[in-house]
Order: C-alpha cells, then structure tokens, then sequence
C-alpha cells in the first residue's frame, strides 16, 4: 500500500474543468485558430473501479488520455491521481502512480529491443535492482501475462499482436501503478484475441487492485468491463453514468445512437455507423449551441443557441446528462 | 484460442525473424552489397598493410630512377611495378600509402559530419516548432555554399594539413545526416513506444539515443558510407587544385596533380592513382546503395 495522503480520497483520478487547446495554421497563408480537442471535461473515477470512455475517432479521447499521463499539459483544468494535482509532481513521480496501455501493440514496443529489456526498462528506471533481480521481477511478470520465459530473448518482430499487446501490459504494470490508461488496447486485434486480453486486464486488475480508465470508440466492448462510462462528443462529456444506467437508460440522443448502433454490429466497419446522417463534426468549428445538434434527430430552437452544461460531479455518483431534452 | 496456445514464433517464419537474422538472411542474395564490400575490405586491408606490402619506401626519391614506367611497358621492370614519378618515387608504394590518407579523410570527415548532421536532425526532428526552424535555416545557409569554392577558401586560409582537410569536410558535409535523421526522427517521434518510455519518466537523452536512435541507424549508415566516398572525392579534388594534403604526402588526388604534366606523354602517370581513386569510390558506393537495398522495410532483396 503507498501512504499517498494522509486523508486517502476515494478516488484514483479526478478532472477538474480539463481543456486542451490547439493552434492551427498560423503559418504563412491560413489564420491562426483554436482547436478544443478536451473542453471543460470534469470526471470522478473511484479507486478499484473501471471507467470507460466511448466516443467517436477525433472526439478527444487520445488527447485526454495524454494529459493524464504527462505526455502533454493541459490548456485549462487540472489532474489528481490520488489526491494530487499532477502539475505540481514530475514525470517519475507520475510515472510510478499512472501507466498507459496503447492501440497499436506494433507501435507500442521498440521494434530494436528484446522483450526482456522492454519490460525491464521500468525497473530499470525506477529501481536499484540487481540485473538477476530485474530479470526475476520480468520473468514473473511474464508468466502474470501468460508469456513463456523465453519471450524474453526474442525481438518484438517474432510476436504476435496479442502476444505484443502482452507484453505492453507487462510494462505498465511491472511497477504496480494504481491507475491504468487503456487507450483503445484491443482496437488493433484480431476480435478472437480481444476477449482474451480484456479478460487477462480484467484478472490483473483484481491482483493488483488497479483502476482502469478504458478508452474505446466501441460499446460493445467496454460493455461487460466497466463500472462506469463516460460519453464524449466533440472533446466534451455528454453524458455519464453507472455501466446500468447508461446501457439500460441512455439519456442523450448520442448516447442512444450509439447504443443502436453497437447492438447491430456491422463486422465490416470500424467505426459503428450512427444513422446520424453524415454531418462530419469539425472540431475546430464546433456548432453553436449543443454541439450535437446538427445530427440530433429531436434538436430544437433551443439547442442551436445555448449549449447544455453537464451538471458537476456529486458524491452518489448519481448518472449527468448534457441535454435540453433529459 | 490462437494467441495463448500458438508457440511463439518459430525460426523458419521469415517475417519474424529478429532484425539482425532478417538483415543477414538477405545479404548473401545481394550481389553488387557483396562486390562492395569485397572491395572495400580489400582496400581497407592494403591501407592498413601499406607498411608491410609496399616494396620501397614512398618517400625515398632517386634523380637517377625518374619516370621509370610500369612493368607492363617495354622500358619497365619488376623492381618498380607501377613505374616512379618524377622524382623517382616508386608509384605502387605511394598507391598504398595513399589509399591509408582516403580512408583515414573518408571514415574521419564522415564520422564528423554524422555526429553534427544526426544531433541537428535528431533534436530538429523532435522538438520541431522553433528547435526545427533554426536547425533549417542553419541546413538552407549551408547547402547555399558551394561546397568545393568554400573548402578551397576555407583550406587556402588554413593551408592544407591532413587534420585540418578532414575537419574542413567534416563541418561541411553534414547536410544529408540531418535531413535524413529529421524526417527519420519526425516518423518516430510520436511512436507509442516512444510515448509509452516518456509516460515512464525517462530522461531525454535516453529517449534520443536508446528509443530513437537504434531506429533510424540504418538510413544513417547508408548516408555515412555515401559521404565517406564523398568525402574522399572532395580530398582528391581539393589536394589536386593544391589546397588539400600537402607534398610530399602520397594523396592520390595530390599524385594526379604532380602527374598531370606528362599526361601526354606517360599517361599512367594520372591513369594509376585515378583508376584507384576511382575503385574505392566505386566500391564504397555499392555497398552503401546496397546496404540501403537490404535495410529498407520490405526491401528489394533480389
Ligand atoms: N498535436 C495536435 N495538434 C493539433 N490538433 C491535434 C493534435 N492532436 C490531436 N489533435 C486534434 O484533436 C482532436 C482529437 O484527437 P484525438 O487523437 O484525441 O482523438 P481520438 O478520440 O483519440 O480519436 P481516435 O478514436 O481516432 O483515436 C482531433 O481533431 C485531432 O485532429
Ligand atoms: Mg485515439
């Protein structure tokens, strides 16, 4: 157990008011102008549980994801993982509290490296481990992920996806984090193999009293994974809730669409179609008003000209909903 | 249940081979990579035996044995193989000897170049923003030089000693290291893995030199080998306009120069020194043009 603070909160990460800005163009021939991939986006995640985050490519998600784990400072807004603001603590320090798992488990592990180094490169980091005790920690490690010890030796080229994506989750979780970022980990898999690795996240989670924020574009999958969910659109929450409420009662249209759309599993498309019509959202000119407006089936006068707020996070963790209408 | 219980890759999948295995499974096929570095190793060999191959001393001059010809002329003799200059020098030690002054420019003025070409590219590549722009505008002064006029400026106010010719191409040829290892940098620099080493805290120079580096070592390999050559070529030019090595040094370059008054009439005089010149040029760019061949993704193998 890590004495964090001496009154522990209940929660593993809060975001408070989160924004990220961009500046587009600004060279020679186009304008500068502002791009907010994360807008105003406060979330309560509780310790041990699994919070998901769904919403379509180019909503934000990634961006998030990277605030979180220091790889980029927000524009507005702050951070607490355990209780405290990650502006105030240093990339290591960080490091040893927050770890992320990526999409592309081909991208994700230097292609030059032998898997024993890349798992060990945390304690390497981190610890005055012996070489013998480093390689003790990954070759238990190994096993935990359902990898033989020989993988150790060989090059990420001579794994397959899913025995990469092992490896990836081997990394964040050699140094114990209590909060894992999965940005999208099972996107990039063969479906057959999917399962396998939700199931081996889901397994360590309870052996290592983790806390998850779940990244996914899709529903179905983060249906049976998480406690939470949070829905995105165009860099803002729209709607959150218990696992139970948003599935049984979504309260906003986009939530409902989406919710359609996974239930009708179209295997050939990536990306679930809405049925909203194609009014591509651009997020460096968001709409007026309710950002979802445009494709809305029941949008009204009133949500071109004011946009609805997300009620603050409470204690109960009772269910927000970002809509005129709900 | 295909991912558990499938053994990890086995050694005949060609796909999976480890980077090393991959890249040696390919180079036996490669028939002009394998020419290249036959020749280069012999040259590098003879350069580095000079002292035990050549016959005479390459210094040693004798007014009664000038312009002798090679073997193959009806005036020549074993005793000088390749003939004498006009001092009476035996020409096939000076070849020698000269091919350890190339090499030494060559591998010395490339190994510079690479560390100020790669540091500017690599940092250019991964900061971008202002780090980028002042890295280019530094790249577009210098490829605005004419490279040769500034090195005979450069040289003529220096004078030509071997050490400062090759800091001279050292600090002028670094121009292709850093737009090779900038787009190289540019493609990695927002690689998960590379994120995934920042959300752990390393430090920046790990990131550059353990993450970034091993990975576009291969395109700067192929842009040394080239610049080597280059770089040879450019000692030749300069010691020939008599700004690069000085006499009585045995440049190869400096040996065209001193022959080129009797190219009329003792043609080997120019011909031996610039059929070498020509060789290792030749060889070392075959081996970079197929070490480029073998190391790209996917790369043409046959
Ligand atoms: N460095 C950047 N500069 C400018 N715009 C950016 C930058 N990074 C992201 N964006 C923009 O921010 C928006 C959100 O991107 P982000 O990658 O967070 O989306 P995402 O929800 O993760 O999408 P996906 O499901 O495709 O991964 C996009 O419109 C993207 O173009
Ligand atoms: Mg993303």
């Amino acid at each position: 157990m890590k004495a964090t603070s001496v009154e522990p909160t209940p929660y593993a990460l809060e975001l408070c008011g989160l924004s990220k800005r961009f500046t587009l163009g600004g060279k020679m021939f186009s304008k500068k102008r502002a791009l907010y991939a994360v807008s105003d986006v406060s979330l309560r995640v509780p310790r041990g549980q699994v919070m998901g985050l769904v919403g379509e490519s180019g909503c934000g998600k990634s961006t998030l994801a990277k605030m979180l784990l220091g790889l980029t400072p927000p524009s507005e807004g702050d951070v607490l993982i355990q209780g405290k603001s990650i502006t105030h603590s240093d990339q290591k320090t960080l490091a040893r509290h927050v770890q992320p798992i990526f999409q592309d488990p081909y991208s994700s592990l230097n292609p030059r490296r032998r898997i024993g180094d890349i798992i060990a490169l945390p304690l390497r980091l981190h610890t005055t481990l012996s070489s013998q005790e480093r390689s003790q920690r990954v070759t238990a490690m190994l096993d935990l992920v359902g990898l033989p010890k020989r993988a150790t030796q060989q090059y990420p080229g001579q794994l397959s996806g899913g025995q990469r994506q092992r490896v990836a989750i081997a990394r964040a979780l050699i140094m114990r984090p209590d909060l894992v970022i999965c940005d999208e980990p099972t996107s990039a898999l063969d479906v057959s193999v999917q399962a396998q690795i939700l199931n081996l996240l889901l397994d360590l989670k309870e052996e290592f009293g983790l806390t998850y924020l779940f990244i996914s574009h899709d529903l179905a999958v983060v249906e049976h994974l998480v406690d939470r969910l949070a829905v995105m659109y165009l860099g803002r929450i729209v709607e959150e809730g218990s696992r139970e409420q948003i599935f049984a009662a979504p309260k906003h249209p986009y939530t409902q669409a989406l919710l359609a759309s996974a239930l009708t599993p179209d295997p050939s498309l990536d990306i679930p179609d809405l049925g909203l019509g194609s009014v591509q959202p651009d997020p460096s000119r968001p709409p007026a008003g309710c950002a979802f407006h445009p494709r809305c089936p029941q949008s009204s006068p009133e949500c071109r000209e004011r946009r609805p707020s997300l009620p603050p996070v409470d204690l109960h963790g009772t269910g927000r909903v970002a809509c005129h209408f709900a | 249940m295909p991912d558990s219980t499938t053994p990890l890759a086995t050694r005949t999948s060609p796909r999976l081979r480890s980077p090393f295995a991959s890249l040696s499974a390919r180079l036996p096929r490669h028939r002009t990579l394998l020419l290249g570095i036959t020749i280069t190793g012999l040259l590098v060999l003879i350069a580095l035996l000079a002292p035990w191959l050549a016959p005479h001393d390459p210094y040693a001059q004798s007014t009664a044995n000038r312009m002798i010809p090679p073997v193959w002329h009806a005036a020549g003799s074993w005793e000088h193989m390749l003939g004498t200059d006009r001092l009476g020098r035996d020409y096939l030690s000076r070849l020698l000897y000269g091919a350890r002054i190339s090499l030494f420019i060559g591998l010395l003025a490339a190994f510079i170049s690479g560390l100020i070409g790669t540091t500017l590219g690599v940092l250019a590549g991964y900061f971008g923003g202002r780090v980028d722009a002042v890295v280019s505008y530094i790249l577009t002064t210098r490829l605005a030089l004419p490279v040769v006029l500034v090195a005979l400026a450069l040289a003529s106010l220096t004078g030509g000693s071997l050490i400062m010719v090759t800091l001279l191409l050292g600090l002028l040829l670094w121009d292709r290291f850093t737009v090779v290892a900038r787009s190289a940098t540019v493609q990695l620099r927002d690689a998960e893995y590379v994120q995934a080493a920042q959300a752990l805290g390393a430090s920046l120079p790990y990131i550059l030199l353990r993450e970034i580096l091993p990975n576009i070592a291969p395109a700067l390999i192929v842009v040394a080998t080239l610049e080597v050559a280059n770089a040879i070529l450019l000692e030749a030019t300069l010691s020939f306009l008599g700004m690069g090595i000085q006499p009585p040094l045995p440049s190869w370059g400096l040996m065209i120069a001193e022959g080129k008054a009797y190219m009329f009439f003792q043609p080997w005089v120019i011909a031996i020194p610039g059929a070498a010149l020509f060789m290792l040029v030749l060889a070392i760019n075959l081996l970079g043009d197929g070490l480029r061949d073998i190391s790209a993704p996917g790369g043409r193998d046959e």
